[in-house]
């Protein structure tokens, strides 16, 4: 199995993530990446010299919908998912943008 | 010799698109609902949501697109930009990055004498996010998710401008463009037109491209002139005292007139774009694009040509009513009701823009009937008013959209033909001013003036200042 990962990659694709991972399981995610990787290179197989980057995997394209409001309130459907609201707005801690 | 320095400037323009509903669902876009009202599984990114693409807004994209000079892609498609934050529920925008709707375009603008070509590197199609309310006192923030999924389209220039007077042309001939094509209202004020500046200086004369920053949160035109003034300021300074500038973010406070850096995030901007798998490719055909071509509206150049054979209005005048599509549709309207395109033209030229500039308002911000200045036009014409309570009633119009008619009545602004009270008034005012009556009569023409004065305070504005005149000429001779 090859040794792709580096720990600056772990530590770099951890942060996009979010995610404050430990010693042990960075080399667990590690493994897992690698294998994922190698999983992948049985693709590089196959010759796609000239085959356009397939970007869906149905032959469709095309489908749209008219521009008609369909959707009423939905703000109780909505704020049904929230920890914490404020009267009609999810309250969150506070970010600076 | 002190170095001399060129700004640089490229533009990324987010406009609000003018469709019913979202982008990708039947939620309305309608502004100023109660937070969360306008939101359903799709805009708020639950799982198992399926969005789907709203025609409309392929073909007002499409339509920008054209009238930008730009090629418009056969095939494009959208692709998910991820990013952690709480304005987007679904952790990632749905946006175009490797097929956008629209490429290599430009838009002509003038600015002082000259004419000038800003190229357009690319234009897609996204959705806005939510919005956040930041509490000062509990350190939260509030989240409405009514804007999210609002289609937008963001128009990217090429870094072809170098001064904010460009910069300015550049916006007001874009937003012109948009309202024309009636695919955005392009408010600046009210988000429906944003823009970020990237800006870099370099030595005059030179041809590589300085470090550039990109400024946010610019919501007017003079935010935009002022951002541009103090950041160019900002980097010469830099450059001058042997420091790099630093490529980020930053943030315009308009009221102290400076920008912040916004908070460098580590991960930068790594958003791992990815082919959207929810939606399928959007192929435009030949036909299609026709059909859309087809259906553009009337633009300012031919709005230009009809106005000079219809109405036989200078082309001064408009000039100034086409260069707002909201003053332009009045324009139309006032002059279809009343049939005197020339006095609508007036009205609109010298009173209403007199009233925006006091005010502080754009031509956009015009919210009277047109159906009332018709009825204005109309009963000065007939001699109903005369033309300086015609004004005052105007202004009442201009801020209160009051019906003329209606008003005229209330307040008694009627002019009284009633000829012999008119004499009774003037024999008055004649006994009372004998200086300028002897003044008149040893041919001073201009002492004539005052008596009329006199008598339309007399009468309270009430009298035809044509027919004051006559009468005193008649009476004095």
């Amino acid at each position: 199995m090859a040794d792709r990962i580096s720990d600056e990659t772990i530590e770099y694709v951890g942060i996009l993530a979010k995610l404050e991972l430990s010693e042990s399981e960075k080399e667990a995610a590690k493994l897992d990446m690698e294998r994922m990787l190698d999983y992948i290179d049985t693709l590089n197989e196959l010759d796609t010299e000239g085959t356009e980057p397939m970007s869906h995997v149905f032959a469709v394209n095309n489908v749209f919908r008219e521009d008609v409001v369909t959707n009423g309130d939905g703000s109780r459907e909505t704020l049904a998912n929230a920890p914490v609201r404020s009267e009609q707005s999810f309250k969150v801690p506070k970010t600076i943008g | 010799m002190a170095k001399q320095y060129e700004t640089v400037i490229g533009l990324e323009v987010h406009v609000e698109l003018a469709a019913k509903t979202k982008i990708f669902c039947g939620c309305s876009t309608k502004f100023g609902g109660a937070p969360n009202t306008h939101t359903c599984p799709v805009c708020t990114g639950m799982p198992g949501s399926l969005p789907v693409l709203n025609r409309q807004v392929v073909e007002y994209a499409a339509a920008i697109g054209l009238a930008a000079n730009c090629e418009i892609a056969r095939v494009c498609k959208f692709d998910r930009k991820n990013y952690f934050y709480p304005d987007n529920p679904q952790n990632y925008q749905i946006s175009q990055l490797y097929l956008p709707i629209a490429r290599n375009g430009y838009i002509e603008i003038e600015c002082g004498n000259t004419r000038k070509k800003v190229r357009i590197h690319e234009m897609h199609m996204e959705e806005d996010a939510g919005k956040l309310v930041h509490d000062e006192w509990d350190d939260t923030s509030l989240v409405d998710y009514n804007r999210s999924g609002v289609p937008l389209v963001e128009i990217v220039s090429e870094p072809d401008m170098r001064s904010a007077d460009e910069v300015i042309a550049y916006l007001e001939k874009l937003r012109l463009i948009i309202q024309y094509l009636g695919a955005s209202d392009c408010k600046l004020q009210e988000g429906s037109m944003r823009a970020d500046v990237n800006l870099s200086v370099r030595e005059t004369g030179s041809t590589e491209l300085g470090t550039r920053t990109e400024m946010k949160n610019l919501n007017s035109f003079k935010a935009i002139s002022r951002a541009i003034e103090g950041e160019r300021r900002r980097q010469i300074e830099l450059l001058e005292e042997g420091k790099k500038v630093v490529q980020e973010t930053r943030r315009w406070d308009d009221n102290k007139e400076v920008s912040h850096a916004m908070r460098s995030k580590e991960d930068a901007k790594d958003y791992r774009y990815f082919p959207e798998p929810d939606l399928v490719p959007i192929v435009i055909s030949d036909e299609w694009l026709a059909k859309i071509k087809a259906r553009q509206p009337e633009l300012r150049t031919e709005k230009l040509e009809r106005y000079k054979k219809e109405f036989d209005i200078p082309r001064y005048d408009a000039e100034i009513i086409t260069g707002s599509k909201h003053m332009a549709d009045i324009f139309e309207a006032v002059a279809a009701v009343c049939g005197k395109p020339k006095k609508a033209a007036n009205w609109l030229i010298v009173e209403t823009l007199r009233l925006l500039k006091e005010r502080g308002q754009e031509p956009e911000d015009i919210c009277f009937d047109p159906e009332n200045l018709a009825k204005l036009i109309a009963m000065t014409e007939a001699g109903v008013i005369n033309s300086s309570v015609a004004k005052e009633v105007f202004e009442k119009i201009f801020d209160e959209n009051v019906d003329p008619e209606k008003y005229v009545e209330e307040q008694g602004l009627k002019i009284e033909n009633d000829e012999g009270a008119l004499e009774e008034v003037l024999a008055k005012v004649i006994a009372e001013n004998p200086q300028a009556v002897s003044d008149y009569k040893g041919g001073k023409k201009k002492a004539l003036g005052a008596l009329v004065g006199q008598t339309m305070k007399a009468v309270k504005g009430k009298a035809d200042p044509g027919t004051v005149n006559r009468k005193l000429k008649e009476m004095l001779s």
